[in-house]
């Protein structure tokens, strides 16, 4: 007898296919109570940085260029008032096979996959992740299905989405494409039981300790070349694992005072489900859909448990808007000659802002740059956007509403990084974690977790428990 | 008709409207779940017409036949002079005045 492929049958197997198609127990992590193991979690595998390092280097990811933005950072230093502006640094990550960070993340996933004797990988993915997935599973010798969120009801596609399926089809891998919603999770979980293949998730430990060598060597470059660590470190956040696993590289590399910083692209009141938001977007990740559902609720992946745990590292959160995230593109490339993708440049807007507050001889750090080309480039973006109806005009950027308009900044004094309550966000993921609990069952492992899960001391934790529970 | 081992786009719907999940927004769950795949076709057919096809793993799937030799169209869009004005406005600040 054939299996029950209907919806709720396939959901309901979820656990079993998890299993299997990831290989990780983990049951074995879970304490009963609100704590898990991360870190037990974390080793699973035994991939050390070491490891991690040597299966880069033999897949030629990894090593990106650090460059400093002289002339961006003489522009911040410009429009910043005497004495402030930092110099910028950012990691060419473009230069990856795939052109993109992407790669780290996918490379010890494929590793694992052949290791273990999978035939394919899977990864559900609108973005870069899909590329990289392909890529390294074309150098592993692995069949590779993504699947994407690709269309609005009208069969009119995202470009940058459309330019990533290409991309993928490029590589070899197998795209399908969906329309808009969460059932895609269903469609993922079927694919991954018709296949039998590895779901190589961003979310695994694997996601994870694969881009732990960019945190270790933008610390261990920075030093070497300029005698400290970086004051500062931006990663683009959205699902969690780019802020996750650069921090945990930058504490491996002793850089245990770089500040962390999480810049998301605002894109408050657009929701992710809906078929008429759906392209009125032009950043299809990286924004706040992806980034504030996903720090104060990190479990809700693809995985049982996460391992993008991004309030466990972040001591700051910034948002920047579209219209000012294709100023600075637009300026990268005039300025510092690198013709580099919108969407990887949202930490670099968010620090462009942030070297105003900076001392002259401080450095920060953007982690990323991904590639350009047809779709993912500012010119395909807008004008997709003023096609779905967007206002696109110079302004004040602040004035910018998701899903109307699109506001270019007049001048570079505009672009600001706008501050996000932490403190807001990690009390709502201790609400998320303490629902259906009572305070006595709350155990002393559970609050030394909260603590860890919100970078917080014990005094904020057990006053969110005495508020919440 | 388009022949046997053409490569094609075919189209299904995964969920019908009716039966999708309850916490999507009105102007989604009244639309359908659909998947778009490519592959090679199983045997000849029309345009419209319900096929067959392997895709590129390896796998059979079955939808509605909708384009041969699909190719991509994506490109750079229409010209945005706003952009050229920023290149301008930053080049200008930078290489053009002294500190403010």
């Amino acid at each position: 007898m054939s299996k029950d492929m209907s919806y709720e049958a396939v959901l309901a197997r979820r656990g079993e296919i998890m299993k299997s198609s990831l290989g990780i127990d983990y049951a074995s992590y879970e304490s009963g109570s609100i704590a898990f193991d991360y870190e037990g979690m974390m080793s699973f595998g035994n991939f050390s940085l070491s490891d991690v390092t040597r299966i880069q280097n033999a897949g030629d990811v990894g090593r990106a260029p650090l460059i400093e933005l002289h002339n961006l950072s003489k522009l911040a230093r410009m429009v910043a008032p005497p004495g402030k502006g930092a110099r910028i640094l950012i990691k060419d990550e473009a230069c990856n096979p795939s052109g993109s960070f992407k790669d780290r993340r996918a490379s010890v996933s494929c590793y694992h996959a052949r290791e273990v004797g999978y035939r394919g990988v899977m990864a559900a993915t609108s973005g870069n992740y899909g590329a990289a997935v392909a890529s390294q599973a074309a150098r592993y010798g692995l069949d590779c299905i993504i699947v994407q969120e690709c269309y609005d009801s009208r069969h009119v596609g995202q470009p940058e989405i459309l330019e990533k399926a290409r991309k993928c089809e490029a590589l070899g891998a197998e795209v399908v494409q969906l329309t808009v919603g969460p059932e895609l999770f269903y469609v993922f979980l079927s694919l991954l039981e018709e296949t039998g293949y590895m779901n190589a998730s961003l979310y695994t430990p694997f996601g994870i300790v694969g881009i732990e060598t960019l945190g270790f060597e933008i610390a261990t470059e920075v030093q070497k070349r300029y005698g400290k660590h970086p004051e500062v470190v931006v990663c683009t956040h959205a699902g969690g694992g780019n802020v996750t696993g650069t921090a945990r590289g930058l504490q491996k590399a002793g850089a245990t005072n770089t500040l962390v910083v999480g810049a998301s692209v605002d894109l408050t009141g657009l929701h992710m489900a809906s078929d008429t938001h759906f392209n009125q977007k032009s950043f299809t990740t990286g924004h706040t859909g992806f980034g504030v559902p996903f720090a104060t609720n990190p479990d809700r992946t693809d995985t049982p448990r996460s391992a993008g745990r991004p309030l466990r590292y972040m001591d700051r959160y910034v948002l920047i808007t579209q219209g000012e995230v294709f100023y600075i593109t637009e300026a990268l490339a005039v300025l510092e000659g690198l013709e580099r993708g919108p969407a990887g440049n949202t930490s670099l807007a968010a620090a462009f802002a942030l070297a105003k507050e900076l001392e002259e001889d401080a450095i920060i750090v953007v982690q990323e740059t991904e590639y350009t080309g047809a779709g993912k480039h500012p010119q395909a973006q807008l004008s997709f956007a003023r096609a779905n109806g967007i206002d696109v005009r110079f302004g004040n950027p602040a004035d910018s509403v998701p899903g109307k308009s699109i506001i270019l900044p007049e001048k570079p004094e505009q672009v600001t990084a706008v501050n996000q309550d932490l403190q807001r966000m990690r009390r709502s993921l201790i609400r998320n974690k303490v629902q259906g609990f009572s305070r006595q069952a709350i155990t002393e492992e559970d609050i030394l977790f909260l603590m860890a899960e919100t970078k917080s001391d014990r005094q904020f934790v057990t006053g969110c428990l005495e508020e919440l529970v | 008709m388009i022949a046997q081992g053409s490569w094609v786009t075919i189209e299904r719907v995964v969920l019908e409207a009716s039966a999708r999940a309850l916490n999507l927004p009105d102007e989604t769950r009244v639309t359908p779940l659909r998947m778009w795949v490519k592959g090679t076709l199983l045997a000849e057919a029309a345009i419209g017409e319900k096929v067959s096809v392997i895709t590129v793993t390896g796998r059979r799937e079955h939808g509605t036949l909708l384009e041969v030799n699909p190719t991509y169209t994506v490109d750079y869009g229409s010209y945005i002079p706003e952009l050229r004005q920023i290149g301008e406005q930053v080049k200008a600040r930078l290489w053009g005045g002294a500190k403010e």
